[in-house]
């Protein structure tokens, strides 16, 4: 914030517009009428203008109208006491402290602002003045008047005053297309009727509070983040923060929002094809490192479902600019039939203190260090694998298995297509009952529990999906003995933690289409 | 007046935009009487009007219990249940 004295042009009491630098010497004092040490230095003001008017001008600039006028009659004040309650003058110049008061000449520059009342100080900028313009000393008596009084704080510092003037300032990091409401419109209703929303009340992105959003990253409000299909639209730090707001996060989750963002946009992912698909698939976010713990997080009791802001707005926030931004809206180019409640929000984090194994992103190749989200696009979940009777470790992972054969149809095996298993504490204790029990290790058990013989996917009387009839007629009879495990590759399965430490209840999300033909899941670190 | 930023990609102007027009009337046209003085007096001078132009067309009338506050919605639900076109009056 520079300090520096800027023109400006303010009408006073009377009505009359003054324009500084005036062309002559000039006493600036800021005043608020509430702050008792400005009600100290308002006569000696007055003095001052008494003495030296003829030669300098001596304006007092008030930060409200009321006060000004109040200012006024009670001091008997004849200097012109100007209306700075729109507070843009006292933003520009800087000061902290009320009264601030600066001797400028006749450009308007000058010695550095006197802020509060330490009488030597103002004696000596009487002095000064006196000396300047070579005239009699103003008649304060000084003896009279206290050694020093704390001044106020500017009314320009107020917190949402302040917020508001930066963003209003020209160098204001906001750009985006500024939509006035009118008072007697309702402004949560008009969200919805310019279709911003998914459906749920929205925080109204008002400068200030977007102005607030962008201080929890470092990147600049016009850098673009990603192109947000499906109209593939350029997405800026400023639109997705504009949007964070909408959801409710706190300035410190709009990291996480970028990396998700980032993630969503790749080509990889495939974000169009996760809207567009009739089948429904929504990102779910995984959070990893240390970010967890810093946003408060949960990942314990109830890490899938509601209640944690950060868990339910960051997940909100990426829907809000897929739709915002990217224009995927429902009967536009979002085709789902049925459509999951996971669009509205999915984002949690790995309980990695209560994990034995690596940490989802470290598996992925980054540092235990980095705070990273992962993108997975699923078509289902939570879905729930209940099993509190198990008491042995390939009983619990067996049980695991079982629960992800269900996965699109519980017939259908040998399928390329990716789930996500989040075992819960109770389920990774009895795993580890026996000694340690690696990731892989449960993989290779999922996928034994899992095999069945191709005959029992051909098409039947029971549920034609699944090989045609005409296609097994051509197969041997070894050929539909042989198992086939429920997923294609073990790496379709990827493995969490996550959950409260009382309950036996693991669960899982189950992919879409998964590969270049649909959607790979991406990591990306979260720059704070 | 409250001011927001726009969350989208800005390639939608953010006025509401006014129903095309179709050159034609036909159905039922409502016409409201808000409740301010003489505003039945210009309702009934185009109620005369369009009876006279638009014979096939079928007039309603309707009226807002106060020109002060919001139509009642149980009134502009009927309205726009029964109407295809609505003719709201100010008056004085």
């Amino acid at each position: 914030m520079s300090a520096a004295p800027s023109g400006f042009s303010l009408t006073d009491q009377n009505g009359q517009t003054r324009v500084f630098p005036t062309g002559r010497p000039s006493l600036i004092c800021f005043l608020k009428e509430d702050c008792n040490t400005c009600n100290l230095v308002a006569p000696i003001l007055e003095a001052f203008h008494q003495a030296w008017g003829e030669q300098a001008d001596i304006w007092v600039l008030g930060q409200s109208k009321d006060g000004n006028q109040i200012l006024q009659d009670r001091h008997g004040l004849t200097l012109p006491v100007l209306d700075d309650s729109a507070l843009k003058t006292s933003f520009a110049w800087g000061f902290e402290i009320v009264p601030a008061v600066y001797w400028l000449d006749a450009e308007g520059q000058g010695g550095p602002c006197v802020e509060g009342f330490v009488r030597t100080e103002w004696q000596a900028l009487a002095s000064q003045i006196s000396a300047d313009l070579k005239a009699s000393d103003c008649g304060v008596v000084w003896a009279d008047l206290p050694d020093w009084r704390p001044g106020c704080g500017s009314k320009h510092l107020d917190r949402e005053i302040h917020d508001r003037l930066l963003a209003e300032a020209n160098n204001s990091p906001i750009r985006a297309r500024r939509i006035e409401i009118a008072s007697s419109d309702d402004l949560d209703e008009f969200m919805f009727d310019q279709g911003f929303s998914d459906g749920l009340p929205l925080v109204p992105p008002t400068p200030e509070r977007v102005l607030r959003m962008l201080s929890g990253t470092q990147r600049g409000s016009q850098e673009i983040v990603a192109v947000v299909p499906p109209n593939m639209a350029p997405a800026t730090v400023e639109k997705v923060a504009i949007n964070a707001v909408m959801a409710g996060c706190r300035p410190e989750y709009l990291p996480v929002v970028i990396a998700a963002l980032e993630a969503v946009c790749t080509d990889e992912f495939n974000m169009h094809g996760v809207t567009a698909t009739t089948m429904g698939a929504s990102p779910v976010l995984v959070i990893n490192g240390p970010i967890r713990q810093r946003l408060g997080m949960n990942m314990k009791l109830g890490a899938l479902g509601p209640d944690n802001r950060a868990n339910a707005t960051i997940g909100r926030a990426l829907r809000l600019i897929i739709r915002n931004v990217g224009g995927a809206k429902p009967g536009g180019v979002d085709r789902s039939t049925l459509s999951t409640p996971m669009k509205f929000t999915m984002c949690f984090p790995e309980w990695e203190e209560g994990s034995p194994w690596e940490p989802l992103h470290v598996e992925r190749g980054f540092a235990p260090s980095d705070s990273v989200v992962t993108a997975f696009a699923m078509t289902s979940g939570p879905v729930q694998i209940v099993d509190q009777e198990s008491r042995q470790p390939d009983q619990i992972a067996g049980t695991l298995g079982l629960g992800l054969e269900g996965m699109f149809l519980s017939k259908i095996h040998r399928m390329p297509v990716d789930a996500l298993l989040v075992v819960c504490p109770e389920h990774i204790k009895t795993l580890l009952s026996d000694g340690p029990y690696s990731k892989a290790r449960l993989r290779d058990r999922i996928q034994e529990v899992t095999r069945r013989p191709l005959r029992d996917m051909v098409a039947n009387e029971i549920s034609g999906a699944g090989i045609p009839l005409a296609s097994a007629a051509k197969m041997t009879e070894a050929q539909l003995d042989m198992l086939v495990p429920k997923f294609s590759s073990d790496q379709h399965i990827h493995i969490v933690v996550a959950g409260s430490e009382a309950g036996k209840f693991s669960a899982a999300f189950h992919g879409w289409v998964t590969g270049p033909a649909g959607s790979v899941s991406v990591s990306r670190k979260i720059e704070c | 007046m409250t001011t927001i930023l726009d969350p989208t990609d800005e390639r939608v102007p953010v006025e509401r935009q006014i129903t095309a027009r179709t050159g034609d009337i036909s159905g039922i046209v409502g016409l409201l009487d808000i409740h301010k003085p003489r505003g039945n007096i210009l309702l009934d001078e185009l109620e005369l009007l369009l009876a006279t132009r638009y014979p096939k067309v079928e007039l309603r009338r309707y009226t807002k219990p106060t020109f002060a506050k919001p139509c009642p919605p149980d009134l502009r639900l009927q309205i726009r249940s029964e109407c295809d076109y609505l003719v709201e009056a100010l008056a004085d």
